[in-house]
């Protein structure tokens, strides 16, 4: 059982391929052996900036013999097919057998493939994988067509068994395997050769090169640690960052230097990024205070100064850097001391996108909405719009600039330098979040406001010019800010209805874009036109503001446009428009979103399709309800009872062409079943009816589900289609009352099962 | 270290004796304003083709935006690139970058030397290549680039292309801090030379220049007048109807497209392009590069069969 070791050795690989590129080489060449009829008991790749080394352990020493029959064409068959056989099958025409068959003689290849020796098989596999690489990017050097991430100087390809240790010979555009490799470039530049993994890898020690990258990666968090704590210090963790700088070393040494006193002022967070950006420092902390006071860095040399020289240079280079991010500090300070104009004035020439204006036009946009969501949030109306309107002045500012990542804490740095208030500060750098599902949502009023707000309009927005997500293609991000504005309300268990806001931020969009609207109905102009009673033109030449002035009662239009809303809200089903085309995209991020806590599909349909459907927190909260309902077995079988009596009144109602729905009377009741119904329904009614009205969902829904017993009993005991047509009707009429009782809480037939 | 040069031109008079001795052409800079020593023919054009090619030279180049009127420790909007181009690449090309380095006074023993990714791209040239940048003790000293594509051409063999920005090495090796003050020749000289003193003036004259003065209506013209006659160039019949000779002029017509690339530039400085226009310039500049490459391939030192 021979052991495989394979090296590739080359100029420096980039650090964040390097994993991958081990796991690929792993994978290429593990999977070849055994598509070739090989075997191993284990296989682990390592990768350093100059290898990518693979050890596979207990490889059979050679495939089996393989023996194959193909049946070919009958003898006499056309020239054209006995040819095209042979050619298939790799034989000669005297290498046929011809045999007997039902249907006459046929002819026979009898292919025989002999085992392959290891060897053999790791030559021909190796050679493939080099080729056919999965670099992300590779290039071709000197005058070869060799590609490969970088220049490629040798191999070791070497099987080691019992007998000792021998070289798979392979000669790759002139790079000949071997048995040789080289250490640290500068420590151990020399070649030595190597007889297995476990000398290959003692020998690398030894030569200043440590194989495993998380072994180096232990190393550097061990000494940093350890450097840190014996100055009561203590490291930034960045896993990022540790993993990518063991893969710019091959033989880590740390060294820990001092920030210059000049720039311990700056923020944290500023020392931090720059130091990790520009240097692939780790930031030095005072576990009390949090302020950053020193730097580790990662030198791939030891030297006679210990490292001396190399701090020093560090240290040096460091120093220019944070001169550059104090300027840019120390003037954004004075810009926003002064009030920020210049930045809000340089937005203007910031295009969002070429369709939708610049981002001074969206942050009025998103200002004007934030103060019309601030009340139902709980947040000042005029805190709000002020919020919003510098929430993203630091855009504008040298330092974002600089360092992108940096935008929103930099805002809230330069509102509290300005002496904004603190829930403006905070709401610079909240409004946006949340980024991502583990983001954490917002919860101040203000920035909760900025936040929706901001999310909002850039839905509309790219609703408006029609650029939606498409599979899997969501250039700007906006299945995110739907999640982000689900995560918000949920979170903050605000009840609103979502529409009023939709219809408010879509205005302006609509203002400045001709014809958006549906193809299956008039456009948004026209019902924006037809909601208020104004006409386009005059209606659009106008803020929404503006034209509340424009009619004889202004109360008017705030009148009309909430009859148009509460119209959109009643009938989910209504009018197909643009509008509710992005109402469904938030229903369907939602029901993502609640798929993934355990909430069925089929059970948010169900509550989708009722009336208020914008209101995403009550919408959850009777999904919520109807849930554990249906959990139960009452519930359950309430559903059967539900779809047994709509079943039937639908089918009554189709064949006689009428609704029942006059209301059934007792006193046609002849069963005790029936009598029975009559009071639970009465009972439930009493039950569900101010349930409802108090949004209590989980009251209304086992005020339902114990129905669960008459229903059932009604069904076992009273026929409905009784041969008298007064008690039929009755009886079909009662049938009418639990499906509008149980309607009342949710669309029961969306239920599946 | 005694062996350590003691001024900005002994690091570049030490650079040219190392890859003289490597077998280099010593070229001298070319005599256009261009922003990079990229643009120097000797690299755009000699790194296509078949013909095996190795030169080094000083380029002075211009970036006009990082005008900062002598003031800045090191942005300069005049400054030294030096600039090695080897095809083929040689196998241990990375070994005789480390040996222009020791040659400089940087002893790798008691430095951090690191090649650390950088992928190079020319959007003005339509030119990529992989590589590194070289950091020292976590600064950047060079740019090592493996060139790929030139003009949109494949480059086949490839180039192996160094580039030194020179201020900042020398500042580096001298411990300067500020770039005016770093000796431009021997501190001890009877005439010693700083290199402020022969620069710090030309910084303002030029930043002044560069952000506010520039006529940007001459400007615009020249660029349109240099993309017409690159143009024009090309489309001359490759016969020349005096001599009878074919004679493409690649050359003169690549002057003009470096000529429009820094007339670019300096429009850029002037703060008179947009965004949106900036991108539309840059594919103008690359479309002349590109055409001259075409170009190029069909000479004789592109070549092209004599």
């Amino acid at each position: 059982m021979p052991d495989l070791l394979i090296e590739l050795f080359s100029e420096e690989i980039p650090a964040r391929m390097q994993s991958k590129a081990a796991e690929d080489l792993r994978k290429l060449v593990t999977d070849g052996l055994v598509e070739a009829g090989l075997t191993y008991a284990g296989a682990a790749a390592f990768s350093t900036p100059r290898r990518l080394a693979l050890s596979v352990e207990g490889l059979t020493a050679e495939s089996k013999a393989v023996r194959e029959e193909r049946r070919g064409p009958k003898v006499g068959a056309p020239e054209k097919a006995v040819e095209g056989f042979l050619r298939g099958a790799g034989v000669a025409m005297e290498d046929l057998e011809i045999r007997d068959d039902k249907k006459g003689q046929v002819y026979f290849a009898v292919i025989e493939k002999p085992g392959r020796t290891a060897a053999e098989i790791v030559a021909e596999v190796l050679e493939k994988t080099i080729r056919n690489f999965p670099w992300p990017k590779s290039m071709r050097w000197g005058t070869g067509t060799l590609k490969w991430v970088r220049p490629l100087h040798s191999i070791i390809c070497l099987l080691v068994d019992e007998a000792g240790a021998e070289v798979v010979p392979l000669d790759i555009d002139g790079i000949s395997s071997g048995a040789t490799t080289r250490g640290h470039r500068f420590l151990a530049p020399d070649a030595f050769s190597v007889a297995s993994f476990d000398d290959y890898e003692a020998k690398l020690k030894r030569a200043k090169v440590i194989l495993r990258a998380d072994e180096r990666a232990e190393v550097i968090w061990n000494d940093a640690t350890n450097q840190a704590f014996a100055l009561g210090l203590e490291v930034v963790e960045d896993k990022g960052l540790l993993a990518e700088v063991a893969g710019l070393v091959e033989w880590p040494v740390v060294l820990i230097g001092q920030i210059g006193e000049d720039f311990l002022g700056l923020p944290p967070e500023v020392l931090q990024t720059s130091m990790k950006e520009h240097q692939k420092f780790f930031s030095v902390k005072k576990p009390k205070t949090g302020r950053i006071e020193r730097f580790v860095t990662v030198a791939n040399m030891e030297t006679a100064d210990h490292g001396a020289t190399i701090l020093a240079g560090n240290q040096k280079v460091l120093s220019a850097r944070l001169s550059d991010a104090k300027f840019f500090w120390e003037n954004d300070l004075r810009v926003a001391k002064a009030g920020m104009e210049p930045w809000l004035e340089s937005l203007g020439n910031v295009t969002f996108h070429n369709k939708l204006g610049s981002q001074k036009d969206r942050i009025e946009r998103i200002a004007a909405l934030a103060r019309e969501i601030a009340p139902s949030v709980g947040a000042d109306p005029d805190l709000a719009e002020q919020a919003a309107k510098v929430a993203k002045a630091d855009l504008s500012s040298e330092m974002v600039y600089e360092f992108p990542e940096l935008q929103g804490l930099m805002g809230r740095y330069y509102a509290e330098a300005a002496g904004l208030p603190a829930e403006i500060a905070a709401a610079c750098q909240e409004h946006y979040s949340p980024l991502g599902p583990s983001d954490d949502v917002p919860t101040a009023p203000v920035s909760v406001a900025v936040a929706l707000a901001d999310k909002i309009d850039t839905l509309t927005g790219f609703w408006a010019i029609d650029e939606k997500p498409t599979g899997s293609k969501d250039p700007f991000a906006l299945r995110r800010a739907a999640l982000g504005v689900i995560r918000l309300v949920l979170e903050n268990d605000i009840g609103f209805g979502l529409l009023q806001f939709l219809i408010r931020a879509f205005f302006p969009h609509v203002k400045t874009r001709d014809g958006v609207g549906d193809e299956r109905g008039p456009s948004l102009r026209q019902q924006y036109s037809n909601a208020t009673g104004i006409d386009e033109e005059t209606l659009f030449s106008l803020e929404l503001d503006e034209a509340r002035k424009k009619l004889p009662n202004p109360e008017d239009l705030t009148s009309r446009i909430d009859a148009w809303i509460d119209q959109l809200r009643s009938d989910p089903a209504s009018d197909p428009n643009v509008i509710k085309d992005l109402l469904s995209f938030f229903h369907d991020r939602l029901k993502v979103f609640l798929r993934d806590k355990g909430i069925r599909h089929d059970i948010i349909d169900a509550c989708i399709a009722m009336p208020g459907n914008d209101d995403l927190t009550l919408l959850v909260k009777r999904a919520e309800a109807l849930a554990e309902t249906l959990a139960t077995d009452d519930g359950e079988n309430l559903i059967q009872g539900f779809k047994r009596a709509n079943n039937i009144l639908t089918q009554a109602e189709e064949k006689d062409g009428v609704e029942y729905s006059y209301g059934a009377d007792i006193k046609f009741a002849e069963e005790q079943a029936e009598e029975d119904l009559f009071a639970a329904l009465d009972a439930a009614e009493a039950k569900i009816t101010p349930a409802m009205q108090a949004e209590d969902f989980g009251a209304a829904m086992s005020a339902m589900a114990a129905l669960r017993g008459p229903i059932d009993a009604f069904f076992t005991d009273v026929q409905v289609n009784a041969d008298s047509e007064i008690l039929r009707r009755n009886r079909l009429n009662l049938l009418s009352r639990i499906r509008n009782i149980c309607l009342s809480v949710a669309d029961l037939t969306k239920i599946e099962g | 270290m005694s062996d350590k040069p003691r001024s900005f031109q002994e690091i570049i008079l030490r650079l040219q004796t190392y890859w003289a001795a490597k077998g280099c052409a010593i070229l001298q800079p070319y005599d256009m304003e261009v922003g990079a020593g990229t643009f120097h023919p000797a690299t755009t054009l000699r790194a296509l083709g078949t013909n095996h090619w190795a030169a080094a030279y000083v380029q002075p180049s211009r970036r006009p935006t990082d005008g900062r009127y002598g003031e800045n420790p090191n942005r300069l909007q005049h400054y030294y690139q030096y600039q090695v181009l080897i095809k083929p690449s040689p196998p241990d090309l990375q070994e005789l970058y480390l040996g222009s380095l020791k040659a400089i006074g940087i002893d790798a023993t008691i430095h951090d030397i690191r090649f650390v990714e950088d992928d190079w791209e020319s959007p003005t040239l339509g030119a990529w290549g992989l590589g590194w940048e070289v950091w020292c003790d976590g600064m950047e000293v060079s740019q090592f680039t493996y060139f790929q594509q030139v003009g949109g051409h494949d480059c086949k063999p490839v180039s192996g292309e160094l580039t030194y920005g020179l201020e900042r090495l020398a500042m580096y090796v001298r411990g300067v801090d500020h770039v005016m003050d770093m000796p431009f020749n021997d501190p001890d000289a009877p005439i010693a030379l700083k290199y402020g003193d022969v620069f710090r003036q030309t910084e303002q004259e030029y930043s002044r220049w560069n952000f506010d003065v520039a006529d940007t209506d001459v400007l615009l013209q020249h660029f349109l007048d240099a993309e017409a006659e690159c143009q024009r160039i090309l489309d001359a019949p490759a016969t020349d109807p005096k001599t009878g000779k074919q004679i493409i002029m690649a050359h003169p017509a690549y002057d003009q497209c470096i000529k429009a690339s820094h007339v670019f530039n300096l429009l850029d400085a002037r703060g008179v392009i947009s965004v949106t226009e900036r991108q539309a310039y840059i594919g103008r500049v690359r479309a002349l590069a590109k055409a001259c490459a075409d170009a190029f391939v069909q000479t004789e030192a592109g070549g092209a069969a004599a």
